[in-house]
C-alpha cells in the first residue's frame, strides 16, 4: 500500500490495507441470533439498516468464532448492502477476527501507561510460556496472543483483555498463574474490571 | 470542592436506578421538562460548560447551532474513550450510568431530538452491559420511552458498540461509524450540528459533558460558575496514570494545580524517583516540565503554559523514562490508529515510527532529527481531522525538550536510558 519505494509497509496490520476473507463454511444466523439481529436493526431508522453492520458482525463472530466471506455475505443480504460494504468495515475494525482464534484471546495493552508499568514484560512472559509471538495461537488452540492499543484502563496498568473481559494490574508472574487458571477453570478464572468486582460486593 | 459526579461511585449498587433515585436522581429531568427547551439551552450557555472530550468547546453554543428547522435531530454521545491515558468516562458509565442517561434525556429535550445513540468503544463490553441494564430500568420507570413522565416528550436511548478504532472518537468519524461505515472523518464544515447523523442536525457530546447537564439543572448557573476559575467552571474529572503511587480518577474544580493532582491526589511519583515530565491531557498534547507543575489544571491555564487540557489524562513520567522510547511507543499507537484517509497522516505516521524505532535501536543518524521535524510539519495541519496534529505532537514536543536524549542515542549507538528489564533483555520497545 505504501507509495514510497524505500519505505514499504512491513507485514504488520494497517487499517488502510484491504484483503479478502476466507470463504468458510455456509453461514446463516441461528434463530436466536436472527431474533437478536431483528431487534438491533429496529434501533435505527428503517432506511438506515446499514447502521446495524457492527452489531450484525459481532453476532457472526459470536456464532462461529470469526468472520468469514460467507458470514459477510449473510450480513450484506440482511442489511441490503453490498458484500464490499461489509468487507470494508470488517477490514477496518480491529475487533473482528478474520481467522480462527483460540478459546481465549489475550489482548495485551501496549500503549504508554501500560508500557510504563511493564506491559512488554507481560507479553514476553506469555510468549515464553506459550512458545508463540504476538499474532499467533498456541499449539493446543487454547490461547491467541495479540498486542492492542490503549484499552482505557490506565489506572490498573498493565491490563490485558481476555476475550471481552479485563484482567487488570498484571505482571509476568500473575499472568503465568492466569494462564494456568484459565486452562483449569475456564472463564471462571477471570476477575474482570475492578468496578465489576466492587459491584458484586467482594 | 466536594465531588458531585463521582461522589457515590465507591458505594455498592451505585449503578442501580433505586440508588440513583434515592440520591435525587432524575430530579433534574423532571425540572427540565417543566421549562422550555430553549431555556435549557440558555441555561447551559450561561453555565459556560465546556466540552469534556478534549476540545473544550462551549456545549451551550454547540446545542444552539443545532438546526431546529430540520427533523429529526439526534444526540450522539461520544463514549469511545480511546485517548491514551483516559479512563474517566468508563468510571462514570460503569458506576453512575443513570447520570449519563439523565443527561442524554435532558439534551434530547433541549435540542428537540427523540433519539440519543451512545457510541461506546468495543473494548468496554462490561460497561455496555451495565449501561444497557440501566437504560432498561429507566424505560420501565418512565424516564425514557414514549411520553416521558407524562410530559408528551418521547426519548429513546440506544447503546451502539464500536469495534476497535481510536479514530471513531473524532466526531464526524463517529457519525460515519454509526452509519455503518469505516470510522473516517468528514470534511468540516458543515459541522454535525447542521449536517450530522444521516445528514440530520446532530449534537455530538462526550459522556462527562452530558453528565454535567443534570448537575447544572439541579444546582443552577450561579453555583456552577462559582466552581473553578472564570470560563472554566464546573466539576472536572482528572485521570492520573503512569509513574504515580495512586493512579486513578479524581474529581476537582479547575482551580486545582497539576502539583495538587499528582502529589496530592495521586500520592506523588513512585518510590525513590523524581519527576521528569508530565503529559497533561492525553498522548496528543505537548509535554510540560517539572517547573510548570504549579500550573492550574484548567483549559485556559494549561493552554497558556504551552499545552492543552485535552481529555484531562495526566500521564506522569519519572526519571527512568526514555523520551525517544516514549515517542516511539506513541507513534506505534498513531501509526496503527491512523484511519488511512489522508495520505500525509497514513504514510507519515509510518515513516515517523520507523525513524524513531531506528534511533531507539541505536541505528539513527543526526540527519534523522531534521527528517523527523520535516515529516511532522508536513502532517500537522494538512489532514481532515485533528489526528494529524495529535500524531506529530509526541515527536515535536520530545524533540523540543529532550533533543539531547535523541543526540545521545545517535552518538552512542544505543538507548542511553533503557528501563532495567529492557536493558537486560535486549529487545526493542515493541519486541
Amino acid at each position: 500500500m505504501s507509495f514510497h519505494p524505500k519505505m514499504a509497509y512491513d507485514a504488520t496490520f494497517h487499517k488502510s490495507a484491504r484483503h479478502l476473507e476466507e470463504e468458510g463454511p455456509a453461514f446463516a444466523y441461528t434463530p436466536e441470533n436472527r431474533a437478536r439481529f431483528d431487534e438491533i436493526v429496529g434501533r435505527y431508522p428503517p432506511d438506515r439498516r446499514r447502521s446495524a453492520v457492527l452489531p450484525a458482525l459481532y453476532l457472526v463472530q459470536a456464532q462461529q468464532g470469526y468472520v468469514t466471506a460467507n458470514g459477510i455475505r449473510h450480513v450484506a443480504e440482511l442489511l441490503g448492502i453490498t458484500k464490499a460494504d461489509v468487507e470494508d468495515v470488517v477490514s477496518y475494525y480491529t475487533m473482528f477476527y478474520t481467522r480462527p482464534v483460540g478459546t481465549f484471546v489475550l489482548s495485551v495493552c501496549r500503549t504508554l501507561s501500560c508500557a510504563l508499568n511493564g506491559a512488554e514484560r507481560v507479553t514476553a512472559a506469555i510468549c515464553d510460556r506459550l512458545k508463540i509471538v504476538p499474532g499467533q495461537t498456541d499449539s493446543s488452540g487454547t490461547f491467541t496472543l495479540i498486542e492492542v492499543e490503549c484499552l482505557g484502563a490506565c489506572d490498573r496498568a498493565p491490563v490485558i483483555m481476555v476475550n471481552d473481559a479485563w484482567q487488570e494490574s498484571q505482571d509476568a508472574e500473575s499472568v503465568g498463574r492466569l494462564l494456568d487458571d484459565l486452562k483449569a477453570r475456564g472463564e471462571a478464572a477471570l476477575t474482570g474490571c475492578h468496578h465489576v468486582v466492587e459491584r458484586n460486593g467482594n | 470542592m466536594e465531588p458531585v459526579l463521582i461522589n457515590h461511585v465507591r458505594e455498592p449498587n451505585s449503578f442501580t436506578l433505586d440508588f440513583y433515585v434515592r440520591h435525587d436522581g432524575y430530579g433534574a429531568l423532571k425540572k427540565a421538562l417543566t421549562q422550555t427547551p430553549d431555556s435549557i439551552i440558555d441555561l447551559v450557555k450561561a453555565s459556560g460548560l465546556r466540552g469534556r472530550g478534549g476540545a473544550g468547546f462551549p456545549t451551550g453554543m454547540k446545542w444552539q447551532f443545532v438546526d431546529k428547522k430540520i427533523d429529526p435531530r439526534y444526540i450522539a454521545c461520544n463514549a469511545d474513550e480511546s485517548e491514551p491515558g483516559t479512563f474517566k468516562d468508563h468510571l462514570l458509565m460503569e458506576r453512575n450510568p443513570h447520570l449519563l442517561i439523565e443527561g442524554c434525556a435532558i439534551g434530547c429535550y433541549a435540542i428537540g431530538a427523540k433519539v440519543a445513540y451512545i457510541y461506546i468503544r468495543g473494548e468496554f463490553f462490561h460497561v455496555q452491559r451495565v449501561l444497557e441494564g440501566a437504560i432498561e430500568e429507566a424505560y420501565k420507570a418512565g424516564y425514557l420511552g414514549k411520553n416521558v413522565l407524562g410530559s408528551g416528550f418521547d426519548c429513546d436511548v440506544y447503546v451502539h458498540r464500536g469495534a476497535g478504532a481510536y479514530e471513531a472518537g473524532e466526531e464526524t468519524a463517529l457519525l460515519e461509524s454509526l452509519e455503518g461505515k469505516r470510522a473516517q472523518p468528514r470534511n468540516k464544515p458543515p459541522f454535525p450540528a447542521v449536517v450530522g447523523l444521516y445528514g440530520k442536525p446532530t449534537a455530538v457530546n462526550n459522556v462527562e459533558t452530558l453528565c454535567n447537564i443534570p448537575v447544572i439543572v439541579n444546582r443552577g448557573v450561579e453555583w456552577y460558575t462559582s466552581v473553578g476559575p472564570e470560563k472554566n467552571g464546573g466539576p472536572k474529572l482528572y485521570c492520573v496514570s503512569g509513574h504515580v503511587r495512586r493512579p486513578g480518577v479524581y474529581e476537582a474544580s479547575m482551580n486545582v494545580t497539576l502539583r495538587e493532582l499528582i502529589e496530592g491526589f495521586a500520592g506523588g511519583v513512585r518510590e525513590g524517583r523524581t519527576l521528569k515530565a508530565v503529559i497533561p491531557g492525553g498522548s496528543s498534547v505537548p509535554i510540560l516540565m517539572p517547573d510548570q507543575l504549579d500550573t492550574q489544571a484548567s483549559f485556559d491555564a494549561i493552554q497558556k503554559a504551552g499545552s492543552l487540557l485535552g481529555s484531562a489524562a495526566i500521564v506522569v513520567l519519572d526519571d527512568t523514562t526514555c523520551m525517544v522510547w516514549l515517542a516511539e511507543n506513541l507513534l506505534h499507537f498513531y501509526r496503527h490508529e491512523s484511519c488511512g484517509k489522508c495520505t500525509p497522516c497514513r504514510e507519515g505516521t509510518d515513516w515517523l515510527y520507523k525513524i524513531l524505532s531506528k534511533i531507539e535501536r541505536g541505528e539513527g543518524q543526526m540527519r534523522d532529527l531534521d527528517l523527523l521535524s520535516s515529516i511532522s510539519t508536513n502532517i500537522g495541519g494538512k489532514t481532515l481531522c485533528a489526528f494529524g496534529d495529535a500524531a506529530v505532537t509526541p515527536v515535536l514536543t520530545t524533540l523540543k525538550h529532550f533533543r539531547q536524549e535523541y543526540e545521545a542515542h545517535i552518538r552512542e549507538g544505543r538507548c542511553t536510558l533503557p528501563a532495567p528489564w529492557r536493558a537486560a533483555h535486549r529487545v526493542g520497545a515493541h519486541a
